[in-house]
Parts: structure tokens; sequence; C-alpha cells
């Protein structure tokens, strides 16, 4: 069992999550000198999809950024706190985040395959440019391995050096989940990873993720209610303070969350009251 | 008070006399291009031939002989001046383009486009007392160096606004994958922004090609081959200038041969970099 | 992260502060090197420099009077000329021409742009100078020769050549730039101005340019900068006698020509300084000006914002 602070309003429910894969403790961001979340703490059960909800400017996007440190990349943010990923904190001084990104992958809002690459090489950018695999036919294969557990493989088999720009919407979206996959993460984080695309590719990527949870700790972004309650094991609602600074007020599994929330503001906006 | 229907004759006669009078300073600037266009071709025709291109300008008054040595010449500095502006230029607009934000960036990008407006002769004068006077000697080096600061504004410029230009998410992208820095510029938001930094590379290209004041103190101009840059250098541009204040009209003559071959090149690098841009990746 | 790729980032960091340091270090280079070398004609003339019209190699003494005049007249000739003819252009490609003539006419203005100096020195030399002496300059002196700008012998090559020869060199920067400022001017405010049954001219001449009017200043300010640093065109074209004279077809002197034609020749140290004086004047002109213009663009921007 892990003991959790319960800052902000926050309730853990530590007796629910056996195997923690992440573990965010007390997470603060900042952008510039304002603060955007405050001490945001949730455990990620391993190889189960947890959904961050919230009405818009809540901070679950930053929150997520700060999962991979990537929200640090920005000029002027700053992110603090303490994640821990399989024991090993990646906030700890002298933790270079680059190594903390191939461990923790991320799939992002708007489709962003590499504008000059063919599907093959945006499939095995990581792999090649972080050395992990030389030579071309295990970067192929690996390419075939991450297309197939991206649901994108039959479709572009044939054409593996048309350009990535060549494919539609969803299809993109795909292609970038399975260039996230290619380096073998062990968390993937998914910012509102449906929100740009059409009903149908929506439908085929939430089916997606259950089977990636099979092999991958998920966390998506999510400000769909329906998706959050037909796709994740666990919930997380968050929300912005009279500052706008966002804070966690209730996380636990899906099914109780959405039938007996704990928390009268989480109740509010899962009852379309407000958000 | 009667209604009216048309429109008062005056207000109208206005506006014709308005587009006729427009119009006709717009053909006027175009007709003027052309006009200038044609006397060179018809002008500088007739010097061009397989002599004028390949031979060393004849002593003072003798006719015939040709500019080889200054297009060898321009060639040479052209492109000793593109090698050092593009790293110097390039990776500013980079750095600009990546951690410029605050005072300070934006105090070098108002440093740029001073630069940009300082008359050529005075950056060829910096050239001189600092490449030529300390040597006592015109090389074709010092007028590369004084094309390489004409050239800066334009590189600095352009490539901030290439790199610029590619979404965030990209570069995003190549973030979360585990890249580092210099990783994801190199490989995935520079080639993105290639078409930009072309186009950018190649009008300021144009910029110098032609230009000719810098020269007159720093390359010095030759009646010899030379292809050493620490030595004084033939110069196309150059060569038109001498031979065109000169009073002998056989070298008025390859004046203008030589201004149709300066302005076939300048239009040659205005088209390239028209093609460059329109090559841009469509955003999907 | 390997070994290698750390060095690289590391390399990669310096490499970029290193490239924009020398960059800043140029351009600081640059005003050193020409007050450092102007500094013994600073010392020795002093402000009166600026207005001293003797230039005179053999007695050492020098005066920037003369070129300052035949810059500044031959850019004011340039800038009035091309500004009127700029703007009406750029009126109507923007406004009144259908596409069909609007694009390849933008090219062929913004091609002008791009041809070197030197040619349009070679036209001017021997093109312009002679049609304005055969034509123009006797027609001027005829009808307007009791004015004394237009008195005096005509040559050819004088100061109302250079002006004419700059203007025809600026007026792509003139017409390009004002033609994307008309065209940036909001349709909403044509659309007004014609439901108030006003006619397409006077639509826009008294709703569109007011609207474009600070960044269309900004323009003639940054061409005008453009025809104060010309050096070939104008030294080809000039005449290069360094007097004063009220006539236009007076031959003249500008301070970049001066430098261009002299420079090689200066003997004596003091004749070197004196020239390299005379391109700090050009220098902290070309500043003041290009600074102006950017000021004045950058207002009308934050004007246009407002709205």
């Amino acid at each position: 069992m892990i003991e959790r602070p319960t800052l902000g309003g926050g309730e853990a429910a530590p007796e629910e999550i056996a195997d923690v894969a992440l573990d965010a403790v007390a997470v603060n961001a900042w952008y510039g000198k304002k603060l955007a979340i405050r001490d945001v703490s949730i455990a990620f059960g391993r190889n189960s999809i947890t959904a961050l909800m919230g009405p818009s400017g809540c901070g679950k996007t930053t929150f997520l950024r700060c999962l991979n440190r990537i929200h640090e990349s920005a000029i002027g943010a700053r992110s603090a706190g303490q994640v821990m990923l399989d024991g090993r904190d990646i906030y700890a001084p002298g933790t270079n985040p680059i190594v903390t990104r191939r461990r923790v992958g991320m799939v992002f809002q708007r489709p962003n395959p590499f504008p000059t690459m063919s599907i093959l090489d945006n499939v095995t950018a990581g792999p090649r440019r972080t050395g992990l695999l030389k030579g071309a036919r295990s970067l192929r294969e690996s390419a075939e391995e991450a297309l197939g557990k991206a649901a994108l493989f039959e479709e572009v088999k044939d054409k593996l050096d048309a350009p990535a720009s060549a494919l539609s919407g969803g299809q993109q979206q795909r292609l970038c989940i399975a260039r996230a996959l290619a380096v073998k993460p062990e968390v993937l984080l998914m910012d509102e990873p449906t929100s740009a695309l059409d009903p149908l590719s929506t439908l085929k990527i939430e089916e997606l993720m259950g089977s990636l949870a099979k092999d991958y700790t998920v966390i998506i972004v999510t400000h769909n209610l329906q998706q959050a309650g037909r796709v994740s094991d666990y919930t997380a609602f968050m929300l912005g303070d009279a500052d706008r600074v966002g804070m966690l007020v209730e996380h636990g599994p899906t099914k109780r969350i959405f039938t007996h929330p704990g928390d009268k503001r989480t109740e509010d906006y899962i009852t379309g009251r407000f958000g | 008070m009667i209604a009216q229907s048309r429109l008062e004759p005056s207000r109208r006669a206005q506006g014709l006399i308005g587009v006729v009078l427009t119009g006709f300073c717009s053909a006027l600037a175009a007709g003027l291009l052309i006009m200038l266009l044609g006397y060179v071709i018809v002008q500088g025709w007739g010097a061009i031939n397989p002599a004028f291109l390949t031979q060393l300008p004849r002593p003072v008054g003798v006719s015939g002989g040709g500019v080889a040595n200054g297009i060898v010449g321009s060639a040479i500095i052209i492109g000793l001046a593109t090698l050092m502006a593009i790293p110097i230029g390039g990776l500013t607009g980079v750095y600009l383009a990546v951690y410029g934000r605050g005072l300070g960036a934006e105090f070098i990008r108002f440093l740029a486009e001073v630069l940009g407006g300082i008359p050529s002769i005075a950056v060829g004068l910096f050239a001189y007392t600092i490449l030529v006077q300390p040597f006592s000697h015109f090389s074709g080096f010092s007028a590369a160096f004084a094309f390489t600061v004409l050239m800066l504004p334009l590189m600095v410029r352009t490539s901030e606004e290439a790199i610029r230009g590619v979404p965030i998410a990209i570069r995003e992208g190549a973030l979360a994958l585990g890249l580092p820095d210099y990783g994801s510029i190199i490989h995935v938001v520079l080639p993105a922004a290639r078409p930009l930094i072309v186009t950018g590379l190649l009008l300021a290209i144009a910029r110098i090609t032609g230009e000719t004041a810098p020269l007159l103190f720093t390359a010095f101009g030759s009646q010899f081959w030379e292809v050493n840059p620490g030595n004084p250098m033939a110069e196309l541009s150059l060569q038109i200038f001498t031979y065109a204040i000169s009073p002998y009209d056989d070298w008025h003559r390859q004046a203008w041969g030589g201004a149709l071959i300066l302005i076939l090149a300048v239009l040659v690098l205005n088209v390239g970099a028209r093609i460059a841009i329109s090559r841009r990746p469509r955003r999907s | 992260m390997t070994l290698g790729q750390a060095i690289a980032d590391r390399f990669f960091r310096f490499a970029l502060r290193g490239a924009t340091a020398l960059f800043v270090l140029i351009i600081a280079g640059l005003f050193i090197e020409l007050v450092h070398g102007s500094w013994q004609a600073i010392t020795t003339f002093g402000p009166k420099f600026l207005i001293t019209s003797e230039w005179n190699p053999v007695t050492g003494k020098f005066g920037a009077l003369p070129f300052i005049y035949g810059t500044v007249v031959s850019s004011a000739i340039a800038i009035i000329v091309a500004s009127v003819v700029g703007i009406l252009a750029a009126v109507f490609l923007a406004e009144f021409a259908p596409p069909v003539i609007a694009r390849p006419v933008s090219f062929l203005i913004e091609l002008l742009a791009a041809i070197p100096s030197v040619v349009f020195g070679l036209w001017g030399l021997f093109v312009l100078a002679p049609i304005l002496a055969s034509t123009v300059d006797p027609f001027l002196q005829r009808f307007f020769g009791f004015l004394p700008i237009f008195s005096g012998a005509i040559y050819g090559i004088g100061l109302l050549t250079a002006g004419l020869l700059l203007a025809l060199m600026i007026v792509p920067t003139v017409a390009a730039i004002s033609r994307d400022l008309i065209v940036a001017v909001p349709n909403e405010l044509r659309e007004a101005s014609y439901a108030l049954g006003a006619t397409r001219w006077e639509t826009v001449t008294r709703v569109v340019l007011p609207a474009a009017r600070a960044g269309i200043i900004g323009a003639c300010v940054l061409a005008l900068g453009r025809a104060l640093g010309e050096t070939i065109a104008a030294t080809m074209v000039i005449g290069n006698r360094p007097a004063i004279s009220i006539s236009l077809f007076a031959p003249s002197y500008t301070l970049s020509s001066v430098i261009a034609n002299e420079f090689t020749e200066a003997t004596s140290a003091i004749y070197l300084s004196s020239l390299l004086a005379l391109g700090l004047i050009l220098f902290v002109i070309s500043i003041i000006v290009n600074g102006s213009a950017r000021l004045l663009m950058w207002s009308m921007l934050q004007r246009t914002r407002a709205r």
C-alpha cells in the first residue's frame, strides 16, 4: 500500500489499486509565475486505463504533460513534485527528462506526423534517432509490430513509403500511436486523442485503447464524459479553483465515480450541472 | 427632393480619372522594367559569345577579350560568402526561434533589421578596415566577408520565420519520443522548414549577386585569372562598372554583355526562390 | 541518453549561442570600426565637418556639405516621384485591377527590385541621361526656366537624372509594400463606405488610403532609406562634382559616390579618415531613417489591431 497525502480535497483510493505503475505525488506546475496546478496526486494502476476529466482550464492537460516532463520544454514553464515510475522518481535531481520520455510516451490532441517523412520513417523515428535499433530489417519489424498494435498495419502495409501526410485524420492519429509505441514505453499518455477526429475514427481508437491496456498503462485526458465512461477503468476528476489553479477533486474506479461520486462537485459535473 | 437614380457626372468622372491615373502609373513602372530588360537583352546579346565568356580582359583600349575571370571571381566570392553566412545567420535564426523570448532576443532582432538597412558601401568600409587595411592587401576574401554581412539580416530573419512556421506540435511530437533537443530540431523541425530556408537562402544570394559598391575597395578587381581569395579578384559587377564609366566603346559593349549575364543570374535565383516556396508541405 | 548524444546536445547549444554572439559582434564591430576610422576627421574638423563645403585633398581640408546636399536632393527627388507613382500603382493593383492583370504586373514591378544597381546605372548612363538631355530637360528649361532649379547648362548627367533613376529603383519598394497594406485594410471598412453611397474611388481615397496611411508613409520612408544608401547607380549618373549648385541639371556628388570614387586614391590619413567619416554619416542617417520607418509601420499595426 502506498501512503498518499490527501491535499486539495482529493480522495485517494489506495485499496483499489494493487499494482501501481506510475505514482504522482504532489505535482505542481507553473506557466511563468502563474501556478497552473497545485499538489495533484494520483496513482495509476499497471495495465489499466485512467481517464482525467474535468471542465476546460482545470489543468488536466497540464498535469498529463508533467508526467512525461514535456510541460517544462515550453519557455518559462516549470513543474515540480514526485512522480514514481516503477519506484524511481522521474523528478529526482539529475534525472534527464529525455530518458523519461522514452518510458512514458505521448499522443497529442491533433495528429502530428512528421510532415517530411514517410509512414515507415515516422513510426521508426523514435528508435532510429534514439539509437535503440539499428539496421533496416529490425527497424521494419519493429514498425510492423507497432503498426499492428495501433490497428493500422493492414491499411498501410502496401504503402509504407508513402508520405504520412497522405493519410486521413484518423489514420494519422493511429500512426502517431504507432510511433509512440515503437519506442516501447511502459506508460502511454493520450491528450484528448479523438477530439479532432470524426466519430468513426473515434470509435476505432476507443476500441484500440482496450487492447493497448493489455501491454501498457494508459492515461487519457478527455473532456467527453461518455468516452471516459466507455473506455476507462479509473477516473480522476479535476477542477480549477477560484484562482484558476487546477487541483484533484476525486479519483477512483470509473464505475464508482459515475454512479456514487464521493464529492458533490464531481456529482454536479457528471450530471451536467456545469462544465 | 428628387430621388436620384444616376450618379452625378462629376463623381463618375473623378472615378474614371482615378482608375486611368493609377493604371497609368502601374503601366509606367512595369513598362519601364520591360524597356530596361529589353534594352539590356538587345545590347548585351551582341556582346555574348564564347570568347566573351572564356577569355580574360584585354588591355586598356584594345578591343576584344572577355569577362571569364569576373564570372569565376564572382562565383568564388559569392560562394565563400554563402558558406560563411549560412552557419552564422542560419544558426542565429534557429536560436531566436527556439530560445528567443524576452528583451535580449527582441534586441537581436532589432539589430538584424538595422543591419538590413545599412548602405552596402558602409559594409564595404567595415570589411576594408578589418580585412584589408591591417594586411595592406586587397583580397577576394574581404569582399566575401562584406557580402556575408549583407546576407546576414535576410538569413537570420528567414531561418527564424521558417522554424517558427513549423507547428509546435511537430517539435513536441519529437520530444515526446525521447529525442534530445538538438535531435528534434535537426532531424524533424529543420527538414520541415526546408522550403522556406531554401527560399531565404536563394533570395539572400540574389541580394548580393550584382552588388558592386563594397567590391571597390575589397576585391578591387583584377585583369588576370585569380582563384586565391587572398588576392585581389575580378568580379563581374565590378567589371561592368569599370567598363561602363570608361571612354571606350568596346568596353561599353562588353558592359552590356556582362549586365545581361548578371540579370539572367538574378532572375534564375528569384524564380528558383519562388519555386522553392511553392514546394511547402501542405497542411492536412 | 548516450554520452555521444549528450556531447552533441551540448555542442549544439554552444553553436547556437556562439553564432548569435558572433552575429551581434559583427554588427557592433561595424559601428565601432566606422567610428574608430573617422576619429581623426572628427577630432580635426569637429561638427563643422557637416557644414563645410571645401573638399581639398591637397590642402587636407575636408567638409561633407556638398555630399550631404547631393544625397539629400537626389533622394528627395527620388522619394517624391517614387511615392506618387508607387502609391498610385499600388492603388490600381490592389483595388481596380482584375487578378489577370494584377498578378503579372505586380510580379513585374517586384522583379524591378531584383535588378542589380550596376545594371540600373548602365541603363541610366547610356539611355536615361541622353533622353533627358535631349528631350525632357530642354522642355523643363523652356517652360519653367525662370525657376532657379531648372536653370543652367544641361549635361544629361546630374541631380535630376540621378533622382529619377533612384526613383525607378525604389518604386517597387513603395508599390509592393503599399499594395500589401491596402489589401490588408479590412473589408468591413470598405463596405461601410459603400453602404453610405460612396463610389469606388471615393472609398479608396477617403477610407482605405487613410486607414493604411501610417504604413504607407513607413514604406516611403523605407524606400527613402534605400535611395540614401544607393551607391553605384547614383555614381554613374550624378556627375561627380563636389560643389553645390541650385540647378537640378548640374552635376553633383553623393556621400556614397565620393567614397566609391575616391577611397582607393586616398593618399593621406586625414583623407581616408574623412571618407570614413562620410561613411559614418551615411550609417547614422540610414539608422535614423530606417528606424522611423519601422516605428511608423509598427504603429499602424497597433492601430489596426486595436480595431
